[in-house]
C-alpha cells in the first residue's frame, strides 16, 4: 500500500522503515507531515561530527526550559499572588505541600542552572565564532531570547515577597525612572501603584507565568528554525554544507538522531548530577541560588545591608554602580546588555574559529571573560572603595572588548583554516 | 581540543569558588571588636536528641513571646520522632490542638507596647540570620543599666529582648578597653571580656549546650524537611550517576562507526 497525495501520484516517503506505511501512522502522515518532519529535522538533520564539550549547552538550555515550565506549573497550584499571601504561600509550598520543597528548590535552582547554562553557550558562539554569517539572525534571536530569560528571571525573583525581591524590584523599577521626560510616569506605569505593591506582584506573576513564557518558547522555536536552516557551526568555524559527498549527504557531518540525541543525554545526565547536588544539598548554595534576607518577608520598612541582585544579574548591576551619576550608569547598563547584539558587525576577522585566530581576538576574549566574572564579583559586593576602583576599571575592559572589536579582528594575524574538519574518532 | 578542555575546567572551578555571602549582618555589629567568623555554633541537626532538647527549651523559654507560625505542633512531633501522647502532655499547650501551629499566646499589640516592637516569629530566623548569629546573640547579653530592660546585647546593641535566659546564665558584666583609633575620633570603645556578675542556675558549660540546642531546634524548624532531602539526594545523585554512565555506554557503542 502506498500512500497518495492529493493528485492520485505516489507520494515520495521518507526514509523511516516499513512502520510508515501501514494503519495509523499512514492516516496521520496523510493528514500532517510527521515522517517529513522528523527527518529533515532529526533524523537526516546533518549536524558537524566534531562537536566539543561547548556543544552541549544548547539541548541543556531546552532541558532546563522544560524543567522551568514544568516545576512552574505544579508551584502556581499552590502559589498565592497577593502582599498578605505570597510569603506565607511560598512557605506553606516547602513545608506542607508533598514534594512541595523539591518543586521549589528545583525551581529556584533550576533559574540559576538556565544562565549557567545560558553563559556557557554564549562563550561558546564567541569562541567559534557562532553569530558570523550566516548565522547573524539566529544570534540575534538568541539575544531576545536572553533578554526574555532576564525578565522572567527578574519578575520570578519578586514573586517570593522576600525583603530581597522587594528592594530588589524597587532598584530595577526605578532604573525606568531616569529615563528623560517619560521616566516617572513609566515607573509608575509598570508598578500600578506609587511603590513596589499588590498590584506589581499580581501583574508581575501574570507576566511571569504567561506572557513571558510564551515569548519564551516563540523565541526558542525561532531560534531553532533558523538553526536547521543554516546549519550548526563547529569548533573549526567551516561551512560543513558545502562539502558534500556522491550521494549528497555532507562529508563531515553525522545525523543529529541517533548521533547526538545519545550524545546529548550523557550531557543531560551530567547535568542533573549537577543540578540534584545542588538541590538536595546546597539549594542556596551559600547564599548566592537564595539570598539569606528573602528567608524574612517583604519589608518596606527595613532595607537589607546590600542590596543585590541574584548573580546572574551581577556583572551590569556592577556597571550600573560604577558610575555616579544613576542616569549614565542605567545608559550604561543598557549599552553593556544590548553590545552582545551588534557583534556579527563589529567582528571583521575572516576566520570564524579561535583556533584559527591570532593572539588577538584571543586575548580580548580571555580578558572579557575575567571582566565579566569580575564585575559579577563585583556586583555582589558593596560599592565602596576599592571594589569601586576595579568595578570602573573592569567595565572599560568589558566595552573595549565590543567598541574595540573591528580594530582588533581586523588587526589580528590569522592562520589558514583547513579545508575539512578535524575530528579524532574516539 | 585539550585547551579547550582545561577552558572548561577553569570556568567550572570558578563557578564551584564563586563568593559565598554570609547573612546579613546587623549594622554595627563588629564594632567591639568580637570576632564573630570564628565564634560558631557547631550544632548538627541530625543529632536527633540535641533537636528534642532544644524544643523543649523553646517551649519552656522562648514561646512565651515567640511564634513558630510556619510549624504545627504535629509536625514537630512527628519529625523529632516525640510520641503524641508525650507531645500532647508537655509540649502542646492547654487548649491548643496537636493540628495547631506552634504560636505564642502574647497578643502582638501588647507585645509592641511592652518591649517597643513585637518579637519576630522564629521559623525562619536561621535561614535568614544564620545559625551563629542567634547562638552569638543568645551568649552575649550583659548588665547594661543605660538600656530599659538593664540588660544589652553585643550581636546585636540595644537590642528590645531583655536578658531572659539570665536566670540560666547569670548576670554578667562587659568589661571594654579603649583602643586608640588615629583618624576615627581619636579613640574606641572595644569589647574585651566578659566577667560573671552572679551565677545563674546552670554553670557556664550547661548554658553554653542549653542554648547550642535551642539553636539546633531553630535551625531543624527553618527547614523541617532537611533532613529528608539530604537522605534523598545520595540516592536520586547515585541513581544519576549510573544513569549518565549507561547513557555514555549507548554513545560510545553509536559513535564506533564514526570516523
Amino acid at each position: 500500500m502506498t500512500v497518495k497525495t492529493a493528485t492520485g501520484a505516489a507520494a515520495p516517503m521518507p526514509k523511516s522503515g516499513a512502520a510508515a506505511k501501514k494503519g495509523f501512522w499512514a492516516w496521520l502522515n496523510k493528514r500532517m507531515p510527521v515522517d517529513e518532519f522528523l527527518a529533515t529535522q532529526v533524523t537526516e538533520y546533518y549536524a558537524p561530527k566534531n562537536f566539543n564539550f561547548w556543544y552541549y549547552f544548547g539541548s541543556l538550555a531546552l532541558v532546563v526550559l522544560v524543567l522551568q515550565l514544568v516545576t512552574g506549573i505544579f508551584l502556581t497550584m499552590f502559589y498565592k499572588p497577593g502582599e498578605a499571601t505570597a510569603f506565607d504561600s511560598v512557605q506553606f509550598i516547602m513545608r506542607e505541600v508533598d514534594w512541595g520543597w523539591l518543586i521549589r528548590y528545583l525551581h529556584s535552582s533550576g533559574a540559576s542552572f538556565f544562565f549557567i547554562v545560558v553563559y556557557l553557550h554564549m562563550f561558546r558562539a564567541f569562541l567559534y565564532g557562532s553569530y558570523k554569517p550566516p548565522r547573524e539572525l539566529l544570534w540575534l534571536i538568541g539575544m531576545l531570547v536572553y533578554l526574555a530569560l532576564m525578565a522572567e528571571a527578574f519578575m520570578g525573583y519578586v514573586l517570593p515577597w522576600g525583603n530581597m525581591s522587594f528592594w530588589g524590584a524597587q532598584v530595577i523599577v526605578n532604573l525606568f525612572g531616569t529615563i528623560p521626560g517619560i521616566g516617572p510616569d513609566l515607573v509608575l506605569w509598570i508598578r500600578g501603584d506609587y511603590g513596589i505593591a499588590d498590584a506589581t506582584l499580581n501583574r508581575f506573576f501574570a507576566l511571569h507565568v504567561a506572557a513571558v513564557p510564551l515569548a519564551l518558547l516563540l523565541l526558542v522555536v525561532l531560534h531553532l528554525v533558523a538553526l536547521h536552516e543554516v546549519g550548526s557551526n563547529n569548533p573549526d568555524g567551516i561551512e560543513t554544507k558545502e562539502k558534500v559527498g556522491a550521494d549528497g549527504k555532507p562529508l563531515d557531518c553525522v545525523p543529529f538522531h541517533p548521533y547526538y540525541t545519545v550524545k546529548d543525554l550523557v550531557g543531560v545526565g551530567v547535568f542533573l548530577v549537577l543540578l540534584a547536588i545542588v538541590v538536595f544539598f546546597v539549594p542556596t548554595l551559600g547564599g548566592l541560588f537564595l539570598e539569606s534576607p528573602n528567608f524574612e518577608p517583604a519589608n518596606p520598612m527595613s532595607t537589607p545591608e546590600h542590596i543585590a541582585p541574584v548573580w546572574y544579574f551581577t556583572p551590569y548591576y556592577a556597571i550600573l554602580r560604577a558610575v555616579p551619576d544613576q542616569r549614565m550608569g542605567a545608559l550604561l547598563m543598557l549599552i553593556a546588555v544590548m553590545s552582545f547584539m551588534f557583534v556579527p558587525w563589529l567582528d571583521r576577522s575572516p576566520v570564524k574559529s579561535m583556533r584559527y585566530r591570532g593572539w588577538m581576538s584571543r586575548s580580548a576574549l580571555a580578558i572579557f571573560v575575567v571582566s565579566f566574572i569580575v564585575l559579577g564579583y563585583l556586583g555582589l559586593q558593596p560599592a565602596e572603595g576599592l571594589y569601586v576602583v576595579l568595578a570602573r576599571i573592569f567595565a572599560v575592559l568589558y566595552f573595549a572588548f565590543f567598541f574595540l572589536m573591528p580594530l582588533y579582528t581586523w588587526l589580528d594575524p590569522v592562520k589558514p583554516v583547513p579545508e575539512r574538519l578535524i575530528y579524532h574518532a574516539h | 581540543m585539550r585547551t579547550e578542555a582545561l577552558l572548561a575546567a577553569v570556568l567550572l572551578a570558578v563557578a564551584a569558588c564563586a563568593p559565598h555571602r554570609l547573612p546579613a549582618e546587623e549594622e554595627g555589629g563588629g564594632k567591639f571588636g568580637a570576632d564573630w567568623d570564628s565564634w560558631r555554633a557547631d550544632t548538627n541537626v541530625s543529632d536527633l536528641a540535641s533537636v528534642q532538647r532544644g524544643a523543649r527549651n523553646f517551649t519552656s523559654y522562648c514561646l512565651g513571646c515567640h511564634s513558630l507560625k510556619y510549624e504545627r505542633w504535629s509536625r514537630l512531633g512527628a519529625d523529632l520522632k516525640i510520641p503524641e501522647q508525650l507531645l500532647e502532655k508537655d509540649l502542646v499547650p492547654p487548649g491548643a490542638k496537636s493540628t495547631d501551629y506552634i504560636m505564642t499566646r502574647m497578643p502582638a499589640a501588647d507585645a509592641e507596647t511592652w518591649f517597643g516592637k513585637a518579637p519576630p516569629d522564629l521559623s525562619l530566623m536561621v535561614r535568614a540570620r544564620g545559625k551563629d548569629y542567634i547562638y552569638q546573640f543568645l551568649t552575649t547579653f550583659y548588665v547594661d543599666p543605660t538600656r530599659q530592660t538593664g540588660a544589652n546585647n553585643l550581636r546585636l546593641p540595644s537590642t528590645a529582648m531583655p536578658d531572659v535566659l539570665s536566670e540560666l546564665e547569670g548576670l554578667k558584666g562587659a568589661v571594654f578597653k579603649t583602643v586608640a583609633r588615629p583618624g576615627a575620633g581619636g579613640s574606641e570603645q572595644v569589647f574585651d571580656h566578659f566577667e560573671q556578675l552572679a551565677p545563674g542556675r546552670l554553670s557556664l558549660a550547661e548554658y553554653d549546650g542549653m542554648v547550642r540546642d535551642t539553636v539546633n531546634f531553630l535551625d531543624y524548624v527553618s527547614e523541617p524537611t532537611q533532613l529528608e532531602r539530604r537522605q534523598l539526594g545520595v540516592w536520586v545523585v547515585l541513581f544519576l550517576l549510573v544513569f549518565t554512565w549507561f547513557a555514555w555506554l549507548v554513545k560510545r557503542e553509536y559513535w564506533k562507526d564514526v570516523h
